[in-house]
């Protein structure tokens, strides 16, 4: 028994499963991440006076980290373009760089973090930090889960390249969708945490 | 070379850890009742103490803990965790995974032809995930303090500040959503995607429409929930508020906490679900009623379309109903006035689905076997459910009825005697396909009227009692109420039928386990039904067809003039 469409496309709808099946994924993460961005809007409208907050942010730090999960989207797409392009070297090192970029924003995410910690200022504090690590947090959550996915199709599972090329590449434009998500929530996040 | 190694898979991959559809749905099943079972028990147990508040429960009282009954008398703490978790256990580890995930798994990919679902590993991961979430949720009745009691919805601040049980419950919560999460993903592309040959949308059955939309509802409006989820376990283990509100002072003391936070915004992020929710286990089961109603009529589905366009729009109307619960909380007049009017128009396509079955059985010859006697129950016992929540939906009528007994009697008659007794229905239906045998008609329809008989000494009273105005949520179920006096003889009569309807579910049990060994033989379709799932072998194997089908017609085609039989099933080409 095997399951039609997981690596040719049904002819009318035009799609293979897993595409389907990430597109509906994230649109629920739409929802999750819709929903806290409400909760912010609606605890920011409800308060009498909003707790000083985005002051305490470094704008340079996350604009260098807005830039840098930016890049990663690019080599992303690369990694990809490259599978199309049957250049595997080619993918490795754009894969490779899109996982040093997730890790490099990781750790400035860190030393951010670390940086707030040392000043003793916890998610408790205000409401403000409640929901800067909060959804800082859950969307460092999602970088790791997608960095995970990646580092498994750059290393073990590139095997199977060897022996299904084709599917090989729609798994990477599988995890690239995410990764591409995960960025877009940061383009959200840093514009409504650090500026406004 | 892959139909060998199936063949040769042992116990544990072919019964426990399987990824085939069929095998999961039984699981679903299995597991499902168990817990169906269990939440019972707890209302049979809230049950005792309303009809004699402040008695000793023989038996059964000591054995239940110093923490919880001592000397056999219920703690109100006890109480208000009993009924919290009768409903979390009820919604969503009963009424859910029985409805969508074993009804849906075992069902839909034979009704639409695919040989699986589109994920058949992403379809065990949602199981075991639920299984999970489910073990959480009954250790929390371990945990210092017990389980969860601050209701199932979980109101903050009361949540917040409660005993750890409350973190078990978060924690089964986020465990159960990402199950429904991947279970409606995978639902959706398998629909999408693997439908046979010839099957064309507008020649689905109306049961994989039902779980479609479902499916879209729990994809959509669970993640608020999970994130309401996480932002609530934030506030107990960090000590955020973004429940809490400034200034809050719990039994005469300030909470050490910023505040700034709004309670009100639990209430939205949760009936954001939970509104939908009620949908998710309603749409199922009218799936299920349909696939009766037509088979054992006779006769094409009256307004096939017409169904599907209504429970298109039911699907998306019920995303925008949700505050209807909120009209005490003071969220102001405008607000309140549109939920009333969105409330009022989704009562028009469930109105519309319930007649166009009234008029399916309009000159039909009914056959009145056991499934079809629980779906023709469903329909009246759905139609008290809707109707009664009309007063309800009303932001002035509401006033008076909100957070009584008239409620729980409206809300349970739509899911006890309207979503089980399609459960049930669907049992009696398809537990031929599922084993090869019939269950027995006799003892099916000592189920069913019994059942019937006692679910509606259950709920009716509800309505007199809420009417009265007594509270859903009094201990002693308002003997110390001054306005409860004149009620208050109904709550030993509930409590009776309510033990009663336990001993009606003896024959169904009986059926259960007797029939799959001496049950009478029953052929490929037993039902002449014309859907794919009867075109298979019985049982289905793995991979479900002996050969792909083809799709040549409507679902409902009976009684087709020119044909020589009264059905003509939807893979068969000629008339």
């Amino acid at each position: 028994m095997e399951i039609p469409y997981t690596v040719k496309p049904r002819p009318d709808t035009g799609l293979i499963n897993s595409k389907i099946g990430i597109w509906l994924f994230l649109a629920s993460e739409v929802m999750l991440f819709g929903a806290l961005f409400s909760s912010y809007i609606i605890l920011r409208i409800g308060s009498e006076s909003w707790p000083e907050g985005s002051s305490y942010l470094s704008v340079p730090i996350g604009t260098f980290n807005t830039l840098v999960l930016i890049s990663s989207s690019i080599t992303m797409v690369m990694a990809w373009a490259s599978l199309k392009l049957k250049n595997f070297k080619k993918f490795q090192i754009y894969m490779g760089l899109t996982i040093l970029l997730g890790l490099v924003f990781l750790g400035v995410k860190s030393f951010e973090y670390y940086g707030k910690f040392s000043h003793h200022h916890y998610p408790k504090e205000s409401v403000f930090f409640a929901i800067y690590f909060t959804m800082t947090g859950l969307h460092a959550l999602h970088v790791i889960c997608g960095m995970v996915v990646n580092a498994y199709f750059w290393g073990p599972g590139s095997k199977m390249w060897q022996t299904n090329p084709e599917q090989f590449t729609n798994r990477v434009e599988t995890s690239g969708l995410f990764w591409h998500f995960v960025d877009l929530v940061w383009i959200f996040l840093f514009p409504v945490l650090y500026l406004l | 070379m892959s139909d060998h190694n199936h063949e040769k898979l042992g116990f544990w991959r072919k019964y426990i850890f399987s990824t085939d559809h069929k095998v999961i749905g039984l699981q679903y099943g299995i597991t499902g009742s168990f817990f169906l079972f269990f939440g019972f028990c707890l209302m049979m147990l809230m049950r005792w103490q309303l009809a004699y508040p402040g008695q000793p429960l023989p038996f059964v009282g000591n054995l239940l803990g110093e923490s919880n009954m001592p000397m056999g008398y219920m703690l109100p703490e006890f109480y208000n965790a009993l009924g919290a978790m009768h409903g979390t256990i009820m919604v969503f580890l009963a009424i859910v995974p029985l409805i969508f995930g074993a009804f849906g798994n075992y069902i839909v990919p034979l009704q639409i032809g695919a040989p699986d679902m589109a994920f058949p590993k992403l379809n065990a991961i949602s199981y075991w995930c639920y299984l999970l979430g489910g073990v959480v949720m009954v250790a929390s009745f371990w945990a210092p303090g017990g389980a969860a009691n601050s209701g199932w919805t979980s109101y903050a601040p009361l949540s917040v500040t409660a005993t750890i049980g409350q973190t078990y419950w978060l924690f089964g919560m986020v465990l159960l959503i990402t199950s429904s999460l991947l279970g409606s993903v995978n639902f959706i592309t398998t629909v999408v995607q693997l439908r046979a040959e010839g099957m064309t949308w507008f020649r689905l059955p109306f049961f994989v429409w039902a779980q479609l939309v479902t499916a879209f509802l729990l994809l959509l409006a669970f993640p608020p929930l999970e994130a309401a989820g996480v932002l609530q376990l934030m506030d107990r283990l960090a000590g955020t508020s973004f429940f809490m509100p400034s200034g809050l002072v719990v039994g005469g003391e300030a909470l050490g906490i910023s505040g700034g936070g709004s309670p009100l915004l639990w209430q939205h992020l949760f009936w954001f679900l939970a509104h939908p929710e009620v949908y998710v286990l309603i749409l199922p089961a009218l799936g299920i009623v349909t696939e009766i109603i037509a088979n054992n009529t006779r006769k094409p589905l009256y307004g096939y379309k017409i169904m599907i366009y209504s429970i298109l729009f039911l699907g998306f109307l019920s995303f925008i109903v949700w505050a209807h619960h909120m009209y005490l909380t003071g969220m102001g007049t405008t607000v309140s006035t549109f939920f009333q009017t969105t409330t009022l128009i989704i009562s028009i396509p469930s109105v519309v689905i319930i007649t166009t079955l009234f008029i399916t059985l309009w000159g039909g010859s009914i056959r009145f076997n056991t499934p079809m006697l629980f779906a023709l129950g469903f329909l009246p016992m759905f139609g008290i459910g809707g109707l009664t929540g009309l007063p309800l939906a009303f932001n002035a009528t509401d006033i008076p009825l909100h957070d009584t007994y008239y409620v729980i009697g409206h809300f349970h008659y739509v899911v006890a005697p309207g979503t089980i007794f399609a459960l049930f229905a669907g049992v009696y239906y398809w537990f031929p396909k599922i084993t090869g045998r019939h269950m027995s008609e006799v003892l099916g329809k000592t189920h069913f009227w019994a059942s019937i008989l006692f679910m509606n000494g259950i709920f009716m009273p509800m309505f007199i009692q809420g009417m009265a105005g007594v509270s859903r949520r009094l201990y002693d179920g308002g003997a110390t109420y001054e306005l409860a006096q004149g009620v208050l003889h109904w709550n030993e009569f509930m409590s009776i039928s309510a033990w009663l309807l336990a001993l009606a579910q003896i024959p169904f049990l009986i059926n259960l386990f007797w029939s799959p060994f001496k049950g009478k033989k029953a052929n490929d379709n037993p039902w002449e039904a014309t859907t794919l799932e009867w075109s298979t072998p019985t049982p289905p194997p793995h991979g479900n067809f002996l050969e792909a089908p083809k799709v040549y017609r409507g679902p409902y085609e009976y009684s087709v003039p020119g044909s020589s039989k009264d059905y003509s099933p939807q893979s068969q080409k000629e008339i």
